[in-house]
């Protein structure tokens, strides 16, 4: 059974899917905090609302695929990954830089670690997909 | 006092358990259908149906609370999970139907998964003030 290699079918709808999900959780999450209690925390909850357009841009690239497509979606995943560590490493060294929780805080660990894994699928998935034609 | 809290929450009850464990199920029935190459069947979108009609009921309950002067303790989260949760089971639903492969059911899987977690933090939303 030949499994696709497009970009956006098969794994790849499976990876926008999550990506949706984490942009739906990331936005909310980033526009309640702002909204409600920006002073409190406003490093931490600038960096919920970048996470969330990243997620967002990355599950239109992914969607849309095509030459550009791919390349934001690249973009989006490697600077996801950088994000994810950097804050997990910083979360952990110094608690005051981050006092209110992030989606990247301890690596991801509030959702199940997912948005540590979710950019190395993402990249895996466009290594794989490189001779997509689309 | 904590009776009173107890009885509070209109998102704690039948609906809400009945919506985990149905989701629940929908996602280990789609799990075995991706581990067998299967495409999203019949059972798994009849499944997305009545949850999205447990989901809304749900909400319906909620709204009625609402109305009836109750009031969540964190009304904007509260809302905000509300909102995302009824629009949970259309997402797979759609995203199923443009993948009629075995990462069709891999997708109604993961939502599904991710179901319970949004019913649990409305829940929580609900009670922090009562609790």
């Amino acid at each position: 059974m030949a499994e696709q290699r497009a970009t956006n079918r098969g794994p790849g709808r499976l990876l926008i899917a999550v990506y949706i999900l984490f942009a739906i959780a990331a936005t909310s999450r980033a526009g309640l905090q702002i909204a409600t209690k920006f002073d409190e925390a406003p490093v931490a909850y600038l960096l919920s609302a970048l996470a969330a357009l990243i997620y967002i841009v990355a599950a239109v690239g992914l969607a849309r695929a095509g030459h550009a497509g791919r390349r934001v979606a690249l973009a989006c995943c490697s600077v996801e990954l950088v994000g994810v560590v950097g804050v997990g490493i910083l979360s952990l060294a110094d608690k005051e830089l981050f006092p209110d929780e992030t989606v990247w805080s301890g690596f991801g660990s509030g959702y199940g670690y997912i948005p540590l894994v979710l950019p190395v699928l993402g990249l895996l998935w466009l290594w794989r997909t490189r001779h997509d034609p689309a | 006092m904590t009776t009173a809290a107890a009885a509070g929450s209109p998102v704690d009850g039948i609906l809400a358990t009945a919506s985990i464990v149905l989701s629940l199920l929908i996602a280990v029935w789609a799990l075995v259908a991706a581990v067998r190459h299967r495409a999203p069947d019949r059972l798994q979108f009849v499944g997305l149906a009545v949850l999205e009609v447990a989901l809304l009921g749900l909400a319906v309950v909620a709204l009625v609370a609402l109305g009836g002067g109750e009031r969540p303790g964190e009304p904007g989260a509260f809302f905000g999970y509300l909102v995302t949760l009824v629009c949970l089971p259309p997402l797979a639903w759609v995203l199923a139907r443009m993948e009629p492969t075995r990462w069709g059911s891999a997708i109604v899987c993961a939502v599904c998964l991710v179901t319970p977690v949004v019913v649990v933090r409305l829940q929580q939303t609900w009670e922090v003030v009562g609790g």
